[in-house]
Formats: C-alpha cells, sequence, structure tokens
C-alpha cells in the first residue's frame, strides 16, 4: 500500500529502498513458496499417475511419472467393490458422530471455561489442554485395557466393533477443539454477554443465541478439525478393530490391498485419493472460516 | 419507573476495596451522572446497580425493593455500555428486540415498541441493517434503543460517548438529553467527563478512590465545591489553588498572596473566614473566569495586581493567560482584545467575590 502511494507520487523518482525492499522480500517468497508447493503436491501427484495406472504398467521399466495408457480400471474395481465402500461408510459414520459428539462436549466446556469464572477455572483449562498433548500411542493400551473391563463388566461388545472408535476419537478431539473454542470465545467482549444477560438472557440462551452465532467461524475451524482428525486416525482403528467389515478406510486399505508382501499398489493410491477427498471438499468450502477461526484472538472478533 | 437506592454499599475485590460505603438516593424520574477519575469506583457502582457485579456489604434498593441477590435480568433495568456490545450477527430491529422476544411478548407489540424506539432515536431507515454497517453514533443510537424498548425501571449508562469523536459526543449528549426529556426514566450515567456531568445531569455525584466526594446539582458543584477535588475536577480548565495566608490589617481581614500581593476580603467574605487562625496551610481557590484584566470600573471585591504572562492562548472567544505566583501556577481567562501577550507584563483582577479557601491539609473548602 504505502509502496503504491510513494509510486503514484513520484512516478519519475527513482525506486525508493522501500519497493526494492519489497520486490526482494517476493522474489524470495515466491521462490520458497514454490519449493514448497514442489515438495508437498509431488507425493499426491505421484499417487494419481500411478492410480491411473494398471499393475502391469506400474511394474514395467518405464518412466514412473509418466502415463502411457491410462486406465480407470482401479477406480471402478474400487467403487464397485463392498468392502471399500464398507469402510467408506464406516469412516463417514464414525467422524460425522465423532465431530456431533466432540462440538456437543466441547462448547458448553469451552463456554464455561471461558466464561464463568469458577474456583480453579483457569487450572481446568490448562489441563484440558494438556491432556492433547499425549500421544496416542501412549494412551491406546491403557484405553484397550479399560475398555476390555468394560467389556468384560457389562457384557456389553466393545473390542473390534467400529463404534467403539466413536467413544475413543473425542479423547483427541474434544481437547484441541475445547481449547480453540475457549480462545474465540474469550475474544468476544464480556460486555456483550453482560448485555445479553441484562436483556433477560439465561446461560444457556447467551451461549445458543450470541456466543454460538458470533464465535461461528471458530466453531467451523473446530468442526473441521475434529472432523480431520477422525477421519485420518489410523493407530486406534489398527488397534481395536480387527475384523474386515468394522475397519475404516486408512486401515481398511493397507490390511486388505496388501497381501504378505504383495502391494497392490494401484489401488492402494487410488483408495488413499478418493479417502483424501471429502477432507479436501469440506476444506475447499469452509476455507475462509477455518483461517478466519484459526486466527481468531489475533484481531478482536 | 422508580427510585433507587444505595446504603453503605461495599465493594472489595480480594483485599483492595474498590467502592468503600456509598450512600446515594436517586428520585424517580431522575438523571443522575457518576463522574470522577478512572479508578474511583464509579464504573464498580453502576455494575453493582445493574447485577453484573456482587456488593460485598450494604443494600441497594430499586423501586424500594432492596435486590442485592435478584439476578440482572429480574431487576428491570436496562444498560447502555461504552462499546454499544451490539449483538453483531442480529439486525438493528433484531438487537432492539432481543429481549423482548426472550420475553416472549406479542409480536405485534414488539413491532410497535421496536418502530417507536427508532422513530424515537432516528434510527427508522437503518432497522434492517447489522451493527458492522453503522457509524458509531449510529451503534450508540441502537444501543439506546435497545434500552428504551424494554420501558425498564432505570437505565444505566456506563460511559457511553467516550468511544465518539468530540462533534459526535456532542450532539449525541444533546440526543440523550431529549431523550430523557421524552421517556423520563430514572438514569444513572457514569462518565469521567466532567461536561457531560455537567450538561445531563439533574444531579451529579462526583467520586473520588471510593468515596463519594459530594452531591448536589451542577450549579451547586461548580460555585459551591466541598472539597479541593470536587473544586479542581469540576470546571476547565481547572480552579487556580494558591497558598495564602490570612492577616489582619488595619481593621480590616486581608489575604496574603506573595509579599507583594495582599487584598482586604470583601466584607461577606471577611465575615465568613474571620475565625479562622491566621496561619499557613490555606489555599486561595479562585476559577480562571475570575481572574480576568482590569479595567477602569471594577466592582466593589474585585481587586488588581500586576503580573508578568507566561504563556498565552487565544481561543477565540477568549484567551487564557498563565503566569506564576511565588511558583506556583496561575491561570487567568481573559478578553481576547485586552492585549495579552506571551512574556509581557499585565495588570489582572481577581473577582474575590467568587473567592473559595481551603485547608490545604485536609482538602476541605472552609
Amino acid at each position: 500500500m504505502s509502496t503504491m502511494a510513494i509510486d503514484k507520487a513520484g512516478p519519475t523518482r527513482k525506486l525508493g529502498s522501500m519497493s526494492r525492499d519489497r520486490a526482494w522480500a517476493l522474489r524470495w517468497s515466491y521462490f520458497f513458496l514454490v519449493l514448497f508447493a514442489i515438495f508437498f503436491l509431488t507425493p499426491p501427484v505421484y499417487m494419481l499417475i500411478t492410480s491411473l495406472k494398471s499393475s502391469a504398467e506400474i511394474s514395467a521399466a518405464t518412466n514412473p511419472w509418466w502415463v502411457f495408457h491410462p486406465t480407470l480400471s482401479n477406480y471402478i474395481e474400487l467403487l464397485t467393490s463392498n468392502q471399500f465402500l464398507r469402510f467408506f461408510w464406516n469412516s463417514s459414520i464414525i467422524s460425522i458422530v465423532v465431530v456431533i459428539v466432540t462440538m456437543m462436549i466441547s462448547i458448553p466446556a469451552a463456554f464455561a471455561l471461558a466464561r464463568m469464572k469458577f474456583w480453579g477455572s483457569a487450572t481446568l483449562a490448562t489441563g484440558v489442554f494438556l491432556t492433547y498433548l499425549i500421544p496416542d500411542s501412549l494412551l491406546f493400551i491403557p484405553l484397550f485395557k479399560m475398555l476390555g473391563v468394560v467389556q468384560d463388566l457389562t457384557g456389553i461388545t466393545l473390542l473390534n466393533r467400529w463404534y467403539v472408535l466413536v467413544f475413543i476419537y473425542p479423547t483427541l478431539t474434544v481437547p484441541f477443539c475445547t481449547w480453540i473454542m475457549i480462545g474465540y470465545f474469550a475474544s468476544i467482549p464480556k460486555e456483550l454477554d453482560e448485555a445479553a444477560i441484562i436483556d433477560g438472557a439465561s446461560w444457556l440462551q447467551t451461549l445458543l443465541r450470541i456466543f454460538i452465532p458470533v464465535a461461528l467461524p471458530g466453531l467451523i475451524a473446530a468442526t473441521i478439525f475434529a472432523f480431520t482428525v477422525s477421519w485420518a486416525q489410523f493407530l486406534y482403528p489398527l488397534v481395536f478393530t480387527t475384523s474386515i467389515d468394522q475397519l475404516v478406510l486408512p486401515v481398511g486399505i493397507t490390511t486388505t490391498l496388501i497381501k504378505g508382501d504383495v502391494f497392490n499398489w494401484g489401488q492402494i493410491m487410488t483408495g488413499a485419493l478418493l479417502g483424501a477427498a471429502p477432507p479436501l471438499i469440506i476444506y475447499a468450502f469452509l476455507m475462509d472460516y477455518y483461517i478466519a477461526g484459526l486466527t481468531a484472538g489475533a484481531t478482536k472478533g | 419507573m422508580a427510585d433507587v437506592s444505595l446504603r453503605k454499599v461495599i465493594k472489595r475485590y480480594d483485599d483492595v476495596e474498590a467502592v468503600r460505603g456509598i450512600d446515594l438516593d436517586i428520585a424517580d424520574h431522575e438523571f443522575i451522572v457518576l463522574v470522577g477519575p478512572s479508578g474511583c469506583g464509579k464504573s464498580t457502582t453502576l455494575r453493582m446497580i445493574a447485577g453484573l457485579e456482587d456488593i460485598s456489604d450494604g443494600d441497594i434498593m430499586i423501586g424500594g425493593d432492596v435486590v442485592n441477590d435478584v439476578p440482572p435480568k429480574d431487576r428491570d433495568i436496562a444498560m447502555v455500555f461504552q462499546n454499544y456490545a451490539l449483538y453483531p450477527h442480529m439486525t438493528v430491529a433484531e438487537n432492539m428486540s432481543f429481549g423482548l422476544r426472550l420475553k416472549h411478548y406479542p409480536k405485534a407489540e414488539i413491532k410497535a415498541r421496536v418502530t417507536e424506539a427508532a422513530r424515537l432515536l432516528d434510527i427508522t431507515d437503518l432497522i434492517d441493517r447489522k451493527p458492522k454497517q453503522l457509524s458509531g453514533g449510529q451503534r450508540q443510537r441502537v444501543a439506546m434503543g435497545r434500552a428504551i424498548v424494554r420501558n425498564p425501571k432505570v437505565f444505566l449508562f456506563d460511559e457511553p460517548l467516550s468511544n465518539l469523536d468530540a462533534k459526535l459526543r456532542v450532539q449525541m449528549r444533546i440526543e440523550i438529553k431529549k431523550v430523557h426529556q421524552k421517556v423520563r426514566t430514572t438514569t444513572v450515567y457514569v462518565t469521567h467527563d466532567q461536561v457531560e456531568a455537567m450538561t445531563l445531569a439533574d444531579r451529579v455525584v462526583v467520586m473520588n478512590k471510593g468515596r463519594i466526594e459530594q452531591i448536589g446539582t451542577p450549579n451547586e458543584l461548580y460555585h459551591k465545591p466541598a472539597t479541593r477535588f470536587v473544586a479542581g475536577f469540576i470546571g476547565s480548565p481547572a480552579m487556580n489553588f494558591i497558598p495564602c495566608r490570612l492577616e489582619d490589617a488595619a481593621g480590616t481581614l486581608q489575604i496574603r498572596l506573595t509579599d507583594r500581593i495582599a487584598f482586604a476580603l470583601p466584607p461577606a467574605r471577611a465575615a465568613r473566614y474571620n475565625a479562622l487562625p491566621r496561619t499557613d496551610g490555606l489555599l486561595l481557590g479562585i476559577r480562571p473566569e475570575h481572574l480576568t484584566e482590569s479595567h477602569a470600573h471594577l466592582d466593589p471585591g474585585v481587586e488588581t495586581f500586576d503580573t508578568v504572562l507566561d504563556v498565552t492562548e487565544p481561543m477565540g472567544m477568549e484567551t487564557l493567560v498563565y503566569f506564576g505566583l511565588d511558583g506556583t501556577p496561575v491561570c487567568g481567562r481573559v478578553n481576547p482584545n485586552a492585549g495579552a501577550k506571551d512574556g509581557a507584563p499585565m495588570r489582572l483582577a481577581m473577582d474575590l467575590n467568587n473567592m473559595h479557601l481551603l485547608n490545604e491539609q485536609t482538602g476541605v473548602v472552609l
């Protein structure tokens, strides 16, 4: 902005140091942006190329970066296979239920921690975040043990059932979603809920009619996060589910398409690409909200 | 419509007393302004009346009922905040009707009330806009509208004009006064701006360090301040305080400001101050408008003296002159045609009929 103003003020003047700095900054930015774009886009491009090849072409000693005989057979085979659609269905239903459960816990929790000052609320808020820092690779053994005990005591089958993941994923999603929503709720001016209280709103009405609409970008960011985490989760479903019909997409692809040391590369790549599609589509539609949500608190909402 | 009473109201935060025992009776229809420097407890007092802060001790009564433990929504009050606190996702009409909708008023009545309030505040055209499409002054009107539609017992204003620019502030001040003349709702208004306090209030409550310094009409506070704090806080430029001493000279009481300058007190003042000790530790309080240029026909009680001006500030309708009396900076207001110049000598006249005498130690006006 300022450089433009300078340029307009003196078109015949030599370029100021400001604009020269800016030009160099831009060159470096583009250099690194291109570098990162290549770095991050190579794997998906390679996946796409491989998914369009037949098994024969994949194993042939031709240029791996080019498709000589493009085919959609991998896609057709996967999309007509009941097994793959089952994985897809399991992943979808689990992710959607987890998102709903997460939001129903996180939103009231974040509201309480951000606004209702009670004894220990600050410590509790920090505690919520700390639980997020415990890696799931540490948690899955005690969780497995716990569920086993619950299963023995109640007689309800939990292990090797897809719905057990609905109980387990929130241990990952709730702390983080609560944490970012505490930040978002905290950025809402205090006077707004005071005005609502004076207008006669209860805490619940304040949450539902003021906080949720105002903090919508933050809620959407949290929703996307919860969905992505559940969708991409690998360790927990690998541990807790074993029967083919109970598997989710990431585990299903690796267990059914890798037979011993035979890798069905074409279908693995196709499955991975199809599996990446739903989060990608959600991101594309909600990107603006997502960014607005992540940068919440940087400026007053 | 209701009266509001505060009885020995105290607010403690941990070990800090923010409000230290406030007694205040606000009559029905009255416009009361709480004024004072930041941290004097005025906002806390207002928030306690609103029910947004618990009171540590004492009683607050609205319409004769003690409301200490009544939640804000049941106190039948409306509040206007400094940052407007409009709900950003609602239109102006929805903002104004939110409280009524929560109380399940019939739709027709909500519409009638919103229309009426919008007409009163001249925001009928804005009714379908969102707050971010409004200017600061318009937002403030909407915030007032939200208070008016509820038809509450008491209006509470928490520095409502502080976020507006100077010109708009003057305009909105008049607007608020007009609205109060129409709806006549008991109003408690908090500000740090003494001009706002003076122009709006039926009675002004001057607060300092969690206590009430003085309660009175704007004119009472201006002409008969009770303490040095009130005398210095109300009025702009502020009142001058000049160390002085009382002396007996030739049968009259005179006040000595410097070795060179001493004035005989007018008879009414002399009688009032005669019993005071003839020692140091007194302050002469004199407002700048009672320090003017000298001229040929002086009223009784007006005394002249010569000084050298340090700085002059032409304001257009008057010129402020600054000079020192034995090191005490003093401000006077002279006619712009009186020829006041930086660094030039000038003969000034002090109107002792409007003087105040203060105890320097206690700050009490004698």
